[in-house]
Formats: structure tokens, C-alpha cells, sequence
């Protein structure tokens, strides 16, 4: 037994009952398609047929297409990947970490962002795909099969390799842990369904569920479990794609502090990315009751907590480099901030370090307006750091014969268009179908911290 | 009555009076077969007397089995099948493997506790369940109570039932 609070501010307002949950939720799904919809899906769809041009060729005449050098010879495609991943580390550490930490909060914004994690990791799996430039052959160079080519085997000594067995683990098990959750909303969106074809797609979604009391409690223990397996999967998977860049030997890459700084860097942009979706699905679908100004100031609350981090991180890693007393890490902080690249750093850093602070006001981090436009700085400035690393530390090659700059080509412009398509596709399909808060938990905490706070509690 | 399975079925409005109603029936005799709920009811096993979920250690034996298959397997392949010194590592570099090693061992613990789940849940997409009420997905919750199972009459159930705070009473029969 314990007792909430009377003060505790209420989680979800408007005076919903359990009832107001399904109607509200399931009655989105059940809707025709609105115009804003259609229009939205036309516009993703057009930049994923623009973007599919760029793919084909890609694959086609080979990634020569893309602006590599013989100096630069890993630039946005990297850059893209990383930025991607980063964004898809927000959906899995919302639903298991909060779960852990039992921050009732999540409730109503886990489903969107976990699909959006789903949606980021594929996107960033087109970029190590395509540039494997024979993605067919990839299965051979990528996993661990028997081959025709002497019967080497893949390096498990590369970070490379384990990056591949870290986001495809990531992939399948987020992608377990939002199915799970999707069942029970399935069950409903079955059971409300007008007609046969609905009701038998949904019921072969919701895989026959029923709510009985013993299977909610294996539900239960499946969750909990997996918000623990997933939990340490989340700090992992950065912590290999830093690992990429951090076991090599090119100044300002070889440093220790990266896989805290990128996990941190990615939960950032994570959040960053929830929220300019969140914000624009809670005005169109009309769920100010269920994403109320709350949630969107614990979001902040993290933004500024994980984009300090992120601050910090770059802040020590100048000064290591100074301490270091290595000239080429020395040169290579030094060039960051005023070579020819400097306004990419500047851009990083303005984004990054500083709009975030702007959250310590409680007018701004309350503030719908305020929130959107510094969400999609975020995401900005996160793609500018990682560009800034990749690419400023390649461009000064050990031979100063060697310099050079990275230009992309509209192939690569064109490949990281295509990612955009494919993700707000795949966001707004999602939006229209399936259901975009998690009703069955929502619908557990409306009498605890719905609007009338229990004396007893629960 | 009719052929086939008979219930009664006792149909809550909220949570806190299922708990307490639970309680109520249990006590006064009357068998239980399962009660069926929109959202996980918190402690709704303990007053139904399940055991706790075994479920966790499903995830553990799947799990070790992971980290068994992924150390095999690198320790078979650049180990024992094709030796070989990468950046003067040894031959089985122990450290090389611990990430390769860890998300093996999250893989299969998660999808065979997942697995796990669907089967002795009989959750499969092909299922055709047995829907006592359509409103249990909605927010209502349901008792279920199988009269052949119970050594009670239909009408002393059903007084129980509406004793216990049910605000419908309903029967049910399933081929």
C-alpha cells in the first residue's frame, strides 16, 4: 500500500474515464484519413521518391557518386548514421529506463517514441548498408558465415563488427518491447472494430489477447525484464558507435571520454526529436489531456541535463587535448574551432551548449513555441557534432600533402533526403494506424493521478 | 441450459472494488476461473492466489544459453578454426569479445522470454479468443466463473456476484 499525494500534479487532465482513453485513442485509428494527413504523407512520400533517385544511383554506379576524397573518406554517410542511431536512443530509454525508475510520465509519450526509435535505426542502417556498396554481398561481409573466400572469418576484434551486432540487437529488441506493448491496444481496436477486415487484421495484430488476469501478470514480469535487458542495451549501443571512432588512432577520435559523451549526446537529440514530433501529433490529434505541459517540461528537464553533459564533454575534451601535451590532438581541437571548418563548429556548439540553457527559464521550458523551435535546433546541432568530429579530424591528414576538403555531392544530400522520407513515412503510417498512446497503461493510471487524487491511494 | 461451457460472469466498474470482490468471492466458495481486465490491475495475483511469474527465469536460461553461443562461437572461429594475430592480440582476445558476448546474451534472453510468454500465454496471431465481454478491452473488468467447475448453483453464484459490488451479472455460454 502506499498513498499519493494530493498535490501531485495530475498526469492526465480533462477528467478522462478509462472509457474517454478508448475513444480518445482507438477513435483516431478508426477515423477516414484526414486532408492534413493525406498532405503530410504526400510530402513524405515525395521526398522519399526524390531521395530514392540518390539511392538508385548510389547502388547503380557505386558510392564514387558520393563527395569521398582520398583523405575524407568518411563524411555524411557516417555523420547521417550516427546522427540517426542517436536519435533512435530516446524510445527505448523512455520505456525502460523510466519504467525502471517507475516515472509514471512515460505512459503517454512511450508508444510514439519508441516507434520513432524503430524508424531512426532503420534510417541509419541505409547509410553502413548502401556503403557497403554491394549491400547484397553484405551478409558475407557483415555476419559471421561460413565463406567461399578461404574461410576467414569476420573480426571480432573490430568495432565495426560489433556495431553490427549492437544495432541489430537494438533493432529486434525495441522492436519486441513496442510490440508487446502494442498487443492489448490491438485487443481494443479488435474488439471496437466496425467491420470484418479491420477486426481481422487487428485481431491477428493483437495475437488473440484476451486481459486475463494471469496473463497480464507474465505481461508484467515480460515488461519489467525487458526494460532490464534493454536498459544496459541502450547505453551499449552508443557506447560501440563511439567505440568506432574511439579505438582508431586519428587525433580527436582516440579519446576515452566518448562512449559516456555520445550516449549522453544521444539521449539529447533523442529527446530533441520526441519532442518537435510529440508537439506537432499532441496539437494535431488533439491530446493536450494526455501530453500535457508537464510531460513537455520533464522532457526539457532532460534536455538540459544530458545537453550539459554534452557541454561538458566538449569542454574537457579541449582541455585534455591541451593536457595531453600531443601536438596532433592539440591541432586537431585547435583546427575544429577556427580552420576551415569553424563554422560547423561554432554552429555545433551555439546549438548544442547554448540553446539548451535557455530550458533553466520556466517560462521557456512551459513554452509550446519555444520548445519546438529549440527541439529542432538540437537535432541540428547534434548533426553538426558529428560532422565536426568525423570530418574535421579526417581532413588534416597525418601528411599536410594529403589536405583536403569534403564537398558533398547532391547523392549525399540526396541519401540523407531519402532517410527523411522514409522515417516521416513510416511516422505518419504509425500515426494513422496504429495507436499512438499506450492506452492500456494510460488507462491503469487514470484513477490513481487522473484529476481527482485519491485520499486511499491504490 | 444450453450445450457446451456455461459462465457466469461478473462484470466491475473499478479496480479497487474487483480487489475487494475478489476477496469476497474467493471467501464465501466460489472458483474463480480468471478475471479479465482493460490494464494490469496492481497485486491482482496475490488476491487470485497465482504464483509469481516464472517468467524471469525463462529470460535467465535464454540469456546464459546467448553468452554459451556467442563465446563459442568467437572463441571457434579466431580461436581454434582460423588463428590469427590482429593488432598483436592474442589469439582468443577476451576483451574483443565482452560486446559481441553481451548483446547475444540480451538477443536471446529477450526474444526467448518473449517466445516464452506466447506460447503458455496461447498468443498467436492465428488465436481465436475467447471473448467473454467486448468491453474488457474497453474498461470494464471481467469474472469469469465456470458453473460446471464450481459445486455452487447458478443463483447462489450470482448472489455472491452482486453481493461483491458487480454492476451487471451476466451468463455466457461457449461451444
Amino acid at each position: 500500500m502506499h498513498a499519493e499525494s494530493e498535490v501531485r500534479i495530475p498526469l492526465v487532465t480533462g477528467g478522462k474515464t478509462v472509457h474517454d482513453v478508448s475513444e480518445d485513442i482507438a477513435g483516431r485509428v478508426e477515423q477516414k484519413p484526414t486532408v492534413t494527413w493525406m498532405l503530410a504523407m504526400a510530402v513524405s512520400l515525395a521526398l522519399l521518391l526524390a531521395g530514392g533517385y540518390a539511392v538508385a544511383i548510389t547502388l547503380w554506379d557505386g558510392i564514387g557518386m558520393w563527395g569521398l576524397n582520398k583523405t575524407v573518406g568518411w563524411a555524411w554517410d557516417i555523420t547521417n548514421f550516427v546522427w540517426w542511431v542517436g536519435i533512435g536512443h530516446a524510445g527505448t530509454l523512455i520505456s525502460a529506463v523510466l519504467l525502471l525508475f517507475r516515472q509514471r510520465w512515460r505512459m503517454s509519450i512511450n508508444r510514439a517514441s519508441e516507434a520513432m526509435t524503430i524508424f531512426a535505426v532503420i534510417c541509419a542502417a541505409m547509410f553502413p548498408v548502401l556503403h557497403m556498396g554491394r549491400p547484397w554481398l553484405g551478409f558475407y561481409w557483415a555476419l559471421p558465415l561460413p565463406n567461399t573466400f578461404g574461410s576467414l572469418w569476420v573480426n571480432f576484434n573490430s568495432p565495426l563488427l560489433w556495431d553490427v551486432f549492437a544495432i541489430s540487437t537494438y533493432f529486434s529488441v525495441s522492436l519486441v518491447f513496442w510490440y508487446i506493448g502494442l498487443i492489448p491496444d490491438f485487443a481494443t481496436i479488435r474488439d471496437r472494430a466496425q467491420n470484418k477486415i479491420s477486426r481481422a487484421i487487428y485481431g491477428a495484430l493483437s495475437f488473440g489477447w484476451t486481459g486475463g488476469a494471469k496473463t497480464w501478470s507474465h505481461y508484467e514480469t515480460v515488461s519489467l525484464v525487458l526494460a532490464g535487458l534493454a536498459t544496459p542495451l541502450v547505453l551499449s549501443v552508443h557506447t560501440i558507435v563511439s567505440f568506432d571512432f574511439a579505438t582508431s588512432v586519428i587525433p580527436g577520435w582516440h579519446t576515452t571520454i566518448f562512449p559516456p559523451y555520445f550516449v549522453a549526446g544521444a539521449i539529447f537529440s533523442g529527446f530533441a526529436m520526441v519532442l518537435t514530433l510529440l508537439l506537432v501529433t499532441r496539437k494535431v490529434y488533439k491530446l493536450e489531456d494526455y501530453i500535457t505541459i508537464q510531460h513537455v517540461e520533464l522532457m526539457n528537464i532532460i534536455i538540459i541535463v544530458t545537453g550539459s553533459i554534452v557541454g561538458i564533454a566538449y569542454i574537457t575534451e579541449f582541455f585534455i587535448a591541451w593536457y595531453s601535451g600531443v601536438e596532433a590532438e592539440q591541432y586537431a581541437f585547435i583546427n575544429r574551432a577556427t580552420g576551415p571548418y569553424w563554422w560547423a563548429y561554432w554552429s555545433m556548439m551555439t546549438c548544442n551548449v547554448i540553446s539548451p540553457q535557455l530550458f533553466w527559464f520556466k517560462k521557456i521550458r512551459t513554452n509550446l513555441a519555444a520548445t519546438f523551435v529549440i527541439s529542432i535546433i538540437v537535432n541540428i546541432g547534434m548533426w553538426f557534432e558529428r560532422f565536426v568530429i568525423i570530418v574535421t579530424s579526417l581532413h588534416r591528414d597525418f601528411l599536410p600533402s594529403s589536405w583536403a576538403m569534403f564537398y558533398p555531392t547532391m547523392y549525399d544530400v540526396g541519401v540523407y533526403v531519402f532517410t527523411f522520407g522514409l522515417f516521416f513515412t513510416a511516422f505518419f503510417l504509425f500515426a494513422k494506424f496504429f495507436p499512438v498512446i499506450n492506452m492500456a497503461e494510460v488507462k491503469s493510471i487514470i484513477k490513481a493521478t487522473g484529476e481527482k487524487p485519491t485520499k486511499s491511494g491504490n | 441450459m444450453s450445450q457446451g461451457t456455461n459462465y457466469v460472469l461478473g462484470v466491475y466498474d473499478d479496480e479497487d472494488v474487483l480487489m475487494d470482490a475478489i476477496k469476497t468471492v474467493r471467501e464465501s466458495g466460489v472458483k474463480i476461473e480468471e478475471v479479465y481486465s482493460p490494464f494490469p490491475v496492481h497485486g491482482i495475483e496475490d488476491v487470485l492466489g497465482y504464483k509469481r511469474s516464472w517468467l524471469s527465469i525463462a529470460a535467465f536460461m535464454f540469456g546464459i544459453t546467448g553468452t554459451t553461443l556467442a563465446l563459442t562461437m568467437m572463441v571457434g572461429m579466431m580461436g581454434v578454426d582460423w588463428p590469427m594475430i590482429i593488432g598483436g592480440k592474442d589469439y582468443i582476445p577476451i576483451p574483443s569479445f565482452i560486446p559481441v558476448t553481451f548483446e547475444m546474451t540480451v538477443l536471446l534472453a529477450s526474444f526467448g522470454m518473449v517466445g516464452t510468454f506466447f506460447v503458455i500465454s496461447n498468443l498467436k496471431p492465428w488465436g481465436k479468443p475467447r471473448i467473454y465481454d467486448i468491453r474488457i478491452t474497453d474498461d470494464k473488468h471481467v469474472m469469469a466463473i465456470d458453473l460446471d467447475g464450481n459445486d455452487k448453483s447458478e443463483a447462489d453464484i450470482k448472489k455472491v456476484l452482486q453481493g461483491s459490488g458487480a454492476t451487471e451479472v451476466n451468463n455466457k455460454t461457449f461451444d
